[in-house]
């Protein structure tokens, strides 16, 4: 038995944490999980001028964002209570509402709704610094595999 | 009326290589993600050379789905603008060589369907504009890898066109 009690959470977020700088396209566009819950992520992504779409406004890539999106959506998908044992992404559509304001990170937050034996739903909202006004919304189903049922 | 002389073949080539330079030049991500295009014709085919950083997840290893996602929206939003540059360009109405280019398309909304996983590999990736208005465009990509029969992810994408006053 260990000395001390352990908050089994912030154990998990820890670790997730560690585990998402193992993910070499995470990594390299800087994703930072923020937060952790039941079916929930939050992951942020500096800005980075590597990431702008276009020079002359200096707002980043429709495509930085999405990559930000999908990670988070499967982050919150393996945060599920089920534990899968793995997930990927089926679909996700991604509605871009206004342009990222250039020089601020962005943040997404996902949100795995419902699960079926082998499909997980998720809904993903992206801010910059303004948080009441969205930078993109998204919804998704990612595969969902299931652990092995341990006898 | 006099008729122009047919410009040589090498002139209207390095004319049309340049346009596609600068075009792919002008956006950053395209160069973070490593992503390239090649041309026949007007026809564009995206070329995303595998690179270690493209993975998601180490363990499986497969292309990270942001990473393919993004991949099929440069696709796209590379072959809009080129499809309308083309025909400014194609009849002379602007220079690619010393005009502002116009502003990009900018997504609307972007649907992707992963049908296999991305495999350590390269992939290539083509944009077929299914509606071209003044206002909005609509444009369907397709990426395979090894076999072209067998894509690994489709997109759909509905964008915004810049504003005729946006343009020089």
């Amino acid at each position: 038995m260990p000395d001390k009690p352990t908050d089994p959470l912030p154990d998990r977020l820890t670790l997730a944490k560690a585990f998402m700088q193992t993910l070499p396209h995470a990594k390299s566009l800087g994703m930072q999980l923020t937060e952790m819950g039941e079916g929930r992520a939050t992951i942020t992504m500096p800005y980075d001028l590597r990431l702008v779409g276009d020079p002359t406004t200096g707002v980043l890539h429709g495509g930085a964002i999405s990559a930000l999106m999908d990670t988070a959506s499967g982050a919150s998908v393996m945060c599920h209570p089920s534990a899968p044992a793995s997930t990927a992404t089926l679909d996700l559509r991604i509605d871009y509402m206004r342009p990222a304001t250039p020089g601020q990170a962005i943040t997404a937050r996902a949100e795995c709704h419902h699960v079926t034996r082998s499909v997980a739903f998720i809904r993903v909202v992206a801010t910059d610094a303004d948080e009441s006004r969205p930078v993109a919304m998204g919804t998704g189903t990612f595969t969902l595999e299931r652990p092995p049922v341990t006898p | 009326m006099t008729r122009r002389p047919p410009e040589p073949i090498e002139v209207v080539k390095s004319r049309r290589e340049a346009a596609l330079a600068r075009l792919v030049a002008g956006v950053p991500y395209i160069g973070f993600l490593g992503a390239r295009f090649d041309r026949r014709g007007d026809e564009l085919t995206a070329i995303l050379p595998f690179h270690p950083s493209l993975i998601g997840n180490p363990l499986i290893p497969a292309l990270h789905g942001g990473a393919t996602a993004a991949f099929l929206e440069v696709t796209a939003i590379i072959t809009l603008a080129w499809t309308t540059l083309w025909e400014d360009m194609e009849s002379g109405r602007i220079d690619p060589a010393s005009e502002v280019f116009p502003a990009l398309p900018k997504t609307i909304t972007f649907t992707v369907d992963y049908l296999r996983s991305g495999l350590p590999r390269d992939a290539y990736a083509r944009a077929t504009v299914t509606r071209s208005g003044r206002r909005y465009a609509s444009v369907h990509i397709a990426a395979w890898q090894d076999n072209h029969a067998k894509p690994f992810a489709a997109a759909t994408a509905h964008f915004l066109m810049p504003e005729p006053k946006d343009q020089p």
